[in-house]
């Protein structure tokens, strides 16, 4: 046994890993109220008020402060970085300096070539050079393989997003196993996975072998990193300090060697609370040391930054990284999991103020204890930068140690992890359905071929049959092409570092997206219960609809058209699991858009619900704004009714409200905001963002940023600093359904 | 039966306690100055929709988690709810039976019977005064006060929860000895849990347009904040009730 592990209660995660029999064996649930939060310390205020002048120097240069093109990130490429070494308690930056942002070359050399000149730098030839000649990419491995389909239906939009030209992300490493055990017992359980592997050669144990080998070199990689700032983290952590330190120089190191586009925290802030109440059992920290130990770890998680190209930002505004730490949930035992340090780091929003990193997950059960249902209602309204999650949902399908990757995407920590696809435009799919293919942007043959819908009114009947043959099609180059994709990504960006704090033996999800799932129902219900005649154009391609008569629109809680949503759902996951997944993966589906339902309105043509050509979709499950007439309860019953087991990648609904619509009191306020909660997940739903603000306060925010830093809304699955949205973007958020009465 | 409604809101927090479904009426037979839904006033209306009581307690009844969370339920507004106090007697039954609470949102201009009536089955009344003033009311509202008066002592006396509602209108009702008399009527009422003050505004101005009707209130200004926080401090040390403002 170890010493560092001295007092805690002894259970099987002594003997292999499990960090999970450690924290149930070992937690303390807190059923307290949060009057017992201290405020920043003099060195955090200290510490962040210079950040937050770097971060002003960030955003008056266009959103990148300094980018470093010489030397492509590894876990050990740049010398150690600081703020201010005598104000840091956590330390440990990506590159030598905060904020210079590295190119990661793995992913794809034309990317990070883009991403240099985007902002006026260029990597050394020598660099290229090397690349070009010695080292092929994940990016070019896939494009090496790509089928003319494939670059078609990306280049038209159909399916876009997909992680071919950066880090897929999704991935969430189980970080708590460094301070808990050390790296050295680490590397010793790989060395034992490995060595079990020594039998038969055949391709699984060749490749297994390789790739356990990789881990444990990036394990010693991330010692050395360690090392270099002065700390040896070869053995477990002794106390609260080494412990948040350990885990966050394993997040670092996973950062330094990929870019994911969401690098996740995990579920660590009741992990952390049992290294607390130890050394506050033992009076070696105060409370105000505490918080001081978190905030600073906080101030380290918001300051996250990988380079990107413009086009990734279109996709992905604002320059999130989705740092997701998921708190609170139930045990399987029913004790649920709420401990101090669950509202420590919900307080960092108020003693740091509020921003869209960590991107703050509440898993919401019925067994949360009242006063921290209270606090986080109560933040939510202070700072819009909360998104809450059904834990009593999730829990029976993963376990009570899960994290949430990204936004809505569930795993077990350690033992679970996702090949991430993006998601296809199921809007466009209804036009392909009626065009027999055709694009009704380009006038490419894209899809299934047919001919062209023939009658003068649309046929519910027919344009559903003409949609199973279209959606088959859209499911079948779907899946071959997150095949590519990720066979590519483990052949030349492989997250070795990530897996190391996984299981050897890990289990996949292949995680499929869908977007304008609200357009596509409305479509079918305008077919079904209105008329709708088709408007040609002079090749004969359907390019506008006339809607005649009224129909059922989805987001008022109207079963004829909320079962369309349903089955559009049911069908497309069916479809998918049609065609294998690579590693074995299990096919999920999350219905959630980021901020690209701006960008796959704008390459979608006028659809047959009376969008016009080019307009937004509706972010995630949302309905389509607007569209909503009978009131915020109406629309969230609405998105309820989709059930989980069809989307198990999550289903996103962001809802906005202003202050006043909530009570007029903050007690009455917080009390219908956490109604409102609890009732939308009895009610079966998955996610919710909360936004409680004025659409007047963005509109203010548009005219005059500088006076809005730090203004966070929350968009579809994460928050994100408002004025760092485009213009096309901010207007889509205001455009929103803002509930208020009138 | 059959209950005329104008619409339904299934997401309101400031009509009583909790997240609450509100349905508005159709029909009104005052002519309130002030009103911002006018289209609420004509018993026909176009716009207007018939629901069986099945109908709506369907559409109630989908929101009970919320209900429940948040110690919600149902409100009926108008309009003057009570011109189809039939129709929300029979709802007020079911939901008793479903244990929803029960509320209306009433200007009180009804007979006396049938706020008795309904008492058994009212969990809360959101009692509206327009006027202290029984000329002044009769200018505000085109009727006189003395009905609505009679029926907010009456439902005091049955110990029926009593949420009082004034709307602030400069220069009509917020003249000192109007209030303060309102004020210690109020005082006077233990059942009276509360008094929201609700600042005119003019957002319902083109509804008005819309239906042909003369908006006389064009030149009165909506009262600032600061006369409403005077105002409201000024009610709640004379009623002794807590006072919001919405």
């Amino acid at each position: 046994m170890f010493t560092q592990w001295q007092d805690f209660e002894p259970g099987r995660w002594m003997c292999e890993i499990d960090v999970r029999d450690f924290i149930q064996r070992n937690y303390h649930p807190y059923d307290g109220d949060d009057s017992f939060l201290s405020g920043p310390s003099a060195r955090t205020r200290s510490l962040w008020d210079k950040c937050q002048e770097l971060l002003r120097r960030e955003r008056s240069r266009n959103g990148v402060l300094e980018v470093d093109a010489d030397i492509p990130i590894t876990i050990n490429s740049h010398p150690p970085g600081y703020i201010d070494r005598d104000l840091e308690l956590i330390v440990g930056l990506q590159t030598d300096s905060p904020l210079k942002r590295a190119i990661n070359i793995y992913g794809g050399l034309r990317t990070s070539v883009r991403a240099c000149r985007a902002y006026g730098v260029e990597p050394p030839s020598s660099l290229i050079d090397f690349f070009e000649k010695h080292r092929r990419t994940h990016n070019d491995g896939v494009f090496t393989v790509y089928t003319p389909e494939m670059r078609l239906a990306r280049r038209v939009g159909i399916i876009t997003g997909l992680p071919d030209s950066y880090g897929r992300g999704r991935i969430i490493a189980d970080y708590r196993r460094v301070p808990l055990y050390g790296i050295n017992y680490l590397i010793r359980t790989k060395e034992d996975d490995r060595d079990s592997l020594n039998k038969t050669m055949s391709d699984y144990s060749i490749q297994l072998r390789e790739r356990i080998s990789d881990q444990i070199k990036a394990l010693q990689s991330l010692k050395e990193m360690a090392a270099a700032y002065g700390f040896d983290i070869s053995q477990p952590a002794a106390n609260t300090r080494e412990a948040i330190q350990w885990l966050y120089f394993a997040y670092l190191g996973a950062i330094k060697e990929q870019n994911g586009a969401a690098m996740s925290l995990g579920r660590v802030a009741t992990f952390l609370d049992i290294y607390i109440e130890r050394d506050l059992e033992k009076g070696i920290i105060n409370e105000e040391a505490a918080q001081e130990l978190i905030d600073q770890l906080v101030i380290k998680l918001r300051l996250v930054r990988h380079l990107r190209t413009p086009e990734y930002s279109e996709l992905f505004a604002g320059d999130p990284n989705w740092v997701t730490e998921s708190i609170g949930g139930a045990g399987v035992d029913g004790r649920h999991l709420v401990t101090k340090n669950s509202y420590r780091i919900l307080h960092t929003l108020q003693n740091l103020g509020p921003a869209p990193e960590p991107n703050m997950t509440i898993l919401w059960s019925k067994n949360l204890p009242s006063p921290f249902i209270n606090f986080c209602s109560r933040l939510s309204i202070k700072t819009s930068s909360i998104q809450y999650e059904n834990d009593d949902l999730m829990r029976p399908l993963y376990g009570d140690d899960y994290g949430i990757a990204c936004c809505v995407s569930a795993m077990r920590l350690g033992k679970e992890s996702q090949l991430f696809g993006a998601r296809c435009n199921l809007a466009k799919l209804l036009l392909y359905a009626i065009n027999g293919g055709i694009d009704e942007m380009t006038e490419d043959q894209v899809g299934r071929e047919m001919p062209v819908y023939e009658g003068e009114y649309l046929d519910f009947d027919q344009v559903m049959h003409r949609l199973k043959i279209q959606m088959d099609w859209l499911a079948e180059l779907y899946v071959n092409t997150m095949n590519i994709i990720h066979y590519m990504h483990d052949r030349y960006a492989p997250e070795n570092l990530q897996m190391a704090m996984h299981d050897s033996d890990v289990h996949y999800f292949m995680a499929f997206g869908i977007a304008g799932l609200s357009v596509a129902a409305d479509s079918l219900s305008a077919i079904k219960y209105a008329r709708v005649k088709t408007v040609r154009n002079e090749c004969g391609i359907i390019r506008d609809f006339v809607i005649e008569g009224e129909y059922p629109r989805y987001g008022n809680d109207d079963d004829r058209v909320d079962e369309l949503v349903v089955e559009l759902v049911r069908m497309f996951i069916k479809y998918l699991k049609k065609y294998p997944a690579y590693r074995n993966a299990e096919h999920t589906l999350s219905v959630l858009t980021i901020t690209s339902n701006v960008m796959y309105g704008k390459h979608t043509g006028t659809t047959p619900d009376g969008r016009k050509r080019g307009e937004a979709l509706a972010p995630g499950a949302n309905p389509l704004h607007g569209r909503e007439e009978k009131g915020a309860l109406a629309a969230c019953n609405s998105v309820a009714k989709i059930p989980y087991k069809y989307a198990r990648d999550g289903i996103s609904f962001t809802f906005s409200i202003v202050p006043d619509s909530l009570g007029k009191s903050t007690a009455e306020q917080v009390n219908n905001l956490r109604g409102l909660l609890q009732g939308y997940f009895t009610k079966g739903g998955h996610h919710m963002n909360v936004n409680v603000i004025h659409p007047e306060v963005l509109k203010e925010a548009m005219e005059h940023p500088e006076q809005y830093p730090d203004l966070t809304i929350r968009v579809s699955g994460y928050a994100v600093h408002f004025i760092k949205l485009s213009r096309e973007q901010q207007e889509e958020v205001i455009a929103r359904t803002f509930y208020r009465r009138m | 039966m059959k209950g005329k409604i104008h619409s339904i809101d299934t997401f309101s927090t400031l009509d009583g306690p909790g997240i609450r479904t509100v349905i508005f009426m159709q029909g009104c037979a005052l002519r309130c100055k002030y009103c911002h839904n006018p289209d609420t006033w004509a018993v026909e209306s176009p716009d207007a929709r018939d629901y069986e009581v099945k109908e709506l307690m369907e559409v109630i009844l989908k929101n009970r988690p919320y209900y429940e969370a948040s110690g919600g339920g149902v409100t009926f507004s108008g309009g003057e709810p009570l011109l189809q106090h039939h129709f929300i007697k029979e709802i007020f039954k079911l939901c008793r039976q479903e244990k929803i609470s029960t509320a209306y949102d009433s200007s009180l201009y009804i007979s006396s019977q049938v706020v008795l009536d309904l008492i058994p089955f009212t969990d809360l009344v959101l009692a509206d005064i327009k006027q202290i003033n029984n000329e002044k009311s009769q200018l505000l509202t085109g009727a006189g006060n003395v009905l609505n008066l009679k029926n907010i002592r009456i439902l005091n006396e049955n110990k029926v929860r009593i949420w009082i509602r004034y709307v602030i209108l400069p220069s009509w009702t917020d003249a000192y000895e109007d209030l303060e008399k309102t004020a210690l009527f109020i005082r006077d009422l233990p059942q009276v849990e509360r008094v929201d003050l609700l600042p005119y505004h003019s957002l319902g101005s083109h509804k008005w347009k819309l239906l042909d009707l003369e908006y006389q209130l064009h030149e009165v200004e909506p009262p600032s904040s600061n006369y409403l926080q005077e105002l409201a401090q000024l009610f709640s040390s004379l009623s002794q009730r807590p006072v919001y403002l919405a």
